[in-house]
Order: structure tokens, then sequence, then C-alpha cells
């Protein structure tokens, strides 16, 4: 669970990193990916499994898309800049749970027979369900391909230079535009990822995205925005506090947990674990 | 201090006295009980917008968890008053102090973050809250409290047969509001705010001096948050821990801010005026249907002004001005 939470975190870590947004509508692309993997496997028979691709590739392109459309112009504003791109992106979240309600009615769905829903397989005695063990590994390759992908290709390294000095980066030849629409869409992408292999354990509805979202902030947080290793740790700290309160506190009260870890850690550390500056 | 700000200020004053008059004078007119109902939201989200906009716009330190303190106040006032029995009136004084006070044990360590940490930490102790009172056996858990009846009377702040006391209440709030905050806007803690929104660099070489009038933001604030929580309770005569503390709460007091101008003396008023009619008439018209136009409307509309817009409407009206003295 943790390392699923670091997933949809990474993706806003890293749209954060590039050029200090926020994207309050994090939560949305979620539950559009978790949509798109449902009515893949309703009307095509598609598992979960194999439309996590597609449906990272869908919202790869929603979220360059997005970037375009909005946050382009969010980012040019000179006066309340802050403000404008908190509202801007929740006005989009808004939207989008709007047109969800509006498309697919306020039901729940889920996705019921995926090859793996409701298997278990026991390692060492000790028995984990399946989806959540494909879930984990599934994010660990990403975070994987994500690290390498920054670190060690021309795009990641334009994506750096681009955070660093647009100005700069701008007189080599490089549009600003293009890398920025492509960080979006890949932090988009990495939500899909993980709203694809969601869907096979939770419940689909319009307002699905609100309640993960707000954990992802706290990871990110939790990390230190900016960090893409720091959403990963944050990430398994967060699963792994969530795990300790359901032991001690009712499960309604489990994500106080999650919660006050998060004010405690950035008492001490405003900039979060992982954090510069 | 320039001239032409302070002939602003008289401006702004006898411009807020007319409207309070109007205003006061609408029910002569108005009749239809829908259409009270609207104005008096409309009055209260302005309050909260105004209360809201001294710590996020004046003060540049942006809160979406002033829920919080809406709820504290719902939540302190009907307590008292269905335990204790405690009037409303105590237990609204009671509710802004509570709200007050924690908004500024919270200052000392939420004033260390910066930027998107401050948000997120406001998000999160407000969510806390949230949780903590649906868990709270004694106040009521998830299903909330209801208010009983105890008459007709201004002493119990409890009205049955016509809206027009909670009309005239949520003018005056909104009265208070803005003239606080006009108030304010001439004072020390103005200008440190301006300081700290506009260079917190600077503004930290001032130390003490700017951490007090940030925590005098957070306490004034709260407390005027508070006071419209509890006469929503009232007004609603019923609350639960999601109505009155959930996340919308802290989005619709932010946006009307939004919408009209952020650090503006006007811009709470009008954006209220212009969103909550809104809001309302869209949820009765095309949101019955319960599929979410209303949504998608609402929401679009918020992102074309910010983008368009990113001081919001009143800048529409005052170019010229705006230059040194709306900020």
């Amino acid at each position: 669970m943790g390392l699923l939470y670091g997933l949809i975190a990474v993706g806003l870590a890293l749209i954060f990193g590039l050029m200090d947004v926020v994207n309050f509508a994090h939560g949305e692309f979620l539950m559009v990916a978790m949509y798109a993997t449902f009515f893949l496997f309703a009307f095509f028979a598609i598992d979960p499994l194999l439309s996590a691709p597609l449906v990272a590739a869908a919202l790869f392109v929603f979220g360059a898309v997005v970037y375009l459309l909005i946050v382009r112009f969010a980012m040019r504003a000179k006066a309340n800049a802050g403000m404008v791109q908190i509202f801007s992106t929740f006005g989009l979240a808004i939207v989008m749970r709007g047109l969800a309600q509006f498309f697919f009615t306020p039901d729940y769905r889920s996705v019921p027979q995926s090859w793996l829903g409701g298997k278990t397989i026991s390692v060492a005695g000790i028995f984990l369900p399946e989806p959540q063990l494909i879930g984990a590994l599934v994010s660990i390759a990403a975070f994987a391909g994500l690290y390498f992908f920054i670190n060690r290709t021309d795009f990641g390294r334009a994506l750096e230079a681009t955070r660093e000095d647009p100005g700069a980066v701008a007189l080599v030849g490089i549009d600003k535009n293009r890398v920025f629409a492509l960080g979006w869409g890949l932090g988009a992408a990495l939500v899909g990822l993980s709203g694809a292999i969601m869907a096979i354990f939770f419940y689909i509805y319009p307002d699905v995205g609100a309640s993960f979202a707000l954990i992802a902030y706290v990871t990110v947080a939790l990390g230190g925005f900016g960090s893409v290793f720091g959403a990963f740790a944050g990430g398994i700290i967060v699963g792994l506090v969530e795990a300790t309160t359901a032991l001690v506190l009712p499960p309604s009260l489990k994500s106080v947990g999650i919660y006050a870890v998060y004010l405690l850690v950035v008492f001490i550390r405003p900039r979060g674990l992982f954090g510069s500056m | 201090m320039d001239k032409h700000f302070a002939a602003r200020r008289r401006r702004d004053l006898f411009i807020a006295a007319v409207l309070a008059v109007l205003a006061a004078a609408t029910p002569l007119v108005v009749k239809d009980v829908y259409v009270q109902n609207i104005l008096i939201l409309t009055l209260m989200y302005a309050a909260l917008s105004q209360s809201w906009n001294i710590l996020s716009g004046y003060c540049g330190q942006i809160s979406l968890g002033h829920a919080l303190y809406f709820g504290l106040g719902a939540y302190t006032t009907e307590l008292l008053f269905t335990k204790f029995g405690v009037l409303p009136w105590f237990g609204m004084l009671a509710g802004g102090m509570l709200a007050a006070a924690i908004a500024m044990a919270l200052g000392y360590p939420f004033f260390r973050l910066r930027g998107h940490y401050f948000v997120i930490a406001t998000i999160v102790i407000a969510e806390i809250g949230l949780l903590l009172f649906q868990n709270w056996e004694w106040a009521g858990a998830a299903l909330g409290i209801t208010i009983p009846v105890r008459g007709d009377s201004w002493l119990k702040f409890q009205f049955m047969r016509s809206k027009l006391p909670y009309f005239y209440f949520a003018l005056a709030l909104c009265c208070l509001a803005w003239f606080v905050t006009w108030w304010l806007e001439d004072s020390k803690w103005g200008f440190w705010w301006r300081a700290v929104k506009d260079n917190p660099e600077a503004a930290e070489s001032l130390g003490v001096v700017v951490f007090n009038s940030k925590m005098g933001a957070a306490a004034v604030s709260a407390f005027l948050v508070a006071i419209g929580g509890s006469f929503y309770a009232q007004y609603l005569a019923y609350i639960d821990p999601e109505s009155v503390m959930g996340f919308q709460f802290s989005l619709l007091m932010a946006l009307p801010a939004v919408l009209g101008g952020i650090g503006t003396l006007w811009g709470p008023v009008l954006g209220a005026a212009i969103l909550i009619p809104m809001t309302e008439l869209t949820r009765s018209f095309i949101g019955g249907s319960g599929r979410g136009v209303d949504l998608i409307v609402y929401g679009t509309l918020i992102v074309l002004i910010s983008l368009a817009l990113p001081q919001g409407l009143v800048s529409l009206f005052s170019r010229t001005k705006s230059k040194g003295a709306a900020r």
C-alpha cells in the first residue's frame, strides 16, 4: 500500500519539482485513470494489468493537454501566482468531478474479476493479497524507470535544465513549453499507472480521487517537495504509519496517524525529510 | 500617509455605509423566502470570505483549513447549548475565542512553513479536526447534533416564524468583518502584512513584529469565522461534522475572495455577491438532476476567472488606483 501511495505521489512530486506547481486536480487524474481501467475491462474485457500501460499512455496525453490548456497560462500570472495555480487546478478538479458524475453517475463500480482479484499468495507463512503485491512490484519498477529516465536520458537532463534556468535553456533551442508539457504528461502517466492497479481493489466513484489526493500531498510534503526519492520514501512511511495506526485506533481514524506524523515531521524539518533548501 | 490613500479610505467607508443601508432595506421589497435564504447565505459567505481574506489575502498566508474554525464555532455554540443550556450568544463568543486561541497555538509551528507546506498543513489540521469530531461520541459523532427548538426570541437566537432576524444578523456580521478589515488595512498590522506578503525575506529582518502581526491576523480571522460558524449552526438548527467542518467550507470561504480579488477590501463582498447566488441558482435549476452539471459550470468559471483575472474582478473596476493602494 505504501508503495502505491508513493507511486501516486511521485507524479505530483515530479510536477512540483519541475515547475513549482502543485496540481490540486491530482486526485481527479487518479479517478479518471480508474474509470478508464474500469471501462477497458467492462467493454473489452482487458485485465487491469494489461490495460495499465494503455491507461498510462492515455493519461500522458491528458496531462500534456492540461498543461497546454491551463497550467501554461497559470504560470504566466504575475500577480497572486500561488493563488492562480491553486485555484485553476482546483477548478479543474471540480469540473472533472462534475463530468464524472454526469457521464458515469455517482454509482460505485468495481472491476469484479481481475486475474488477480481476491487471490492471495503465501510467502514464508505470511499471506499477501496478490493485487497489492503486484502493485508494489509495479511501483518499484516504475520508480526505477523514472529514476533512470530523469538521471540518464537527454530528456531528463532537459527537464532538470529547464527547471534550473528556463531562459538559458531557450538559448540552446529547447522549447520550455514542450519540456514542461512532457513533464506533466509523465507525471500524469504515473498516476495512470497507479489508477489502473488501484482499480483492482478499490471501488470507483466520482469522488474517489479526493480521498487519495490529500494522502498524496502529505506523502510528497513528508518527503520534501521536488524530491522524487522523497516521495518514494514518504509513500513507504505513510503506508507503515497507516498499518500501525490501524492496530491501535478504530479504522475510521486511521488517517489521523498519517496526518499527525506529517505535522510532526514538518515542524521539525519545515521542508520535509529529503527537501532541499 | 498620502492623500489619495486617505481619500480612498473615506470613500470606501461611505460606499460601505450606503450599501449596508440598501441591503438593510431589501427585505422590504423581497418577501420571497427562497430569495431571502440566498441573501442570507450571500451575506454569510461575504463575511466568512472577508475574514479569511485577512489572514490569507492581506497577510499572504494561504489557509485552506478555515473550516476548522467554522466548525469549532458551530460545535462550541451547540454543545454548550444542548449539553449545558448556555445561551447561543455566550456560546458564540466562547467559540470565537476558542477558535482564536487554537489559531494562535497553531501559528507557532505553522508560520515557520512556507508556501505549499503551509497550505497543506492547514488542510491536514482541518481534516484531523473533522475526523476527531466524526469519532467523538459525546459530540454526536458522525450523526451530529439537532438543535432543540426553544422558542422564537433574540435571547435564544432562534427564529421560527421569519428569516428576517437571521438576515439582519448576517448583515451585521458582514459589516463587522468589512469594518475590521477596513480598520486593519491602515493599522500597523496592515503595513507589516503587506511587508510579509511582498517580501518575506526583508520582513524576516523585522522578526518578532512580523510574527506577532501574523498571529494577530490568524486570531482575528479565526474569531470572525467561528462567529460565522455558530450563526450557521443556529440558522440550520442541525450540524454534523461533514456539514460544518468539511473541506468544502475551506474552499467556499476562499472562493469569493479569489473571484473578487484577494487582499482587497471589496473583493470578498463582490465575489460573494456573484458567486453565492450563482451557486444556489445553478444548484436548484440544473443541479437538481444530481448529475453534476452545476459542478461543471462552477468549476469552469473558477478556472477561467483565475486565469483571466488573477487579481480578481475588483481589478476591472479599479485599474487606475489599484497601482499602489489596493494591494
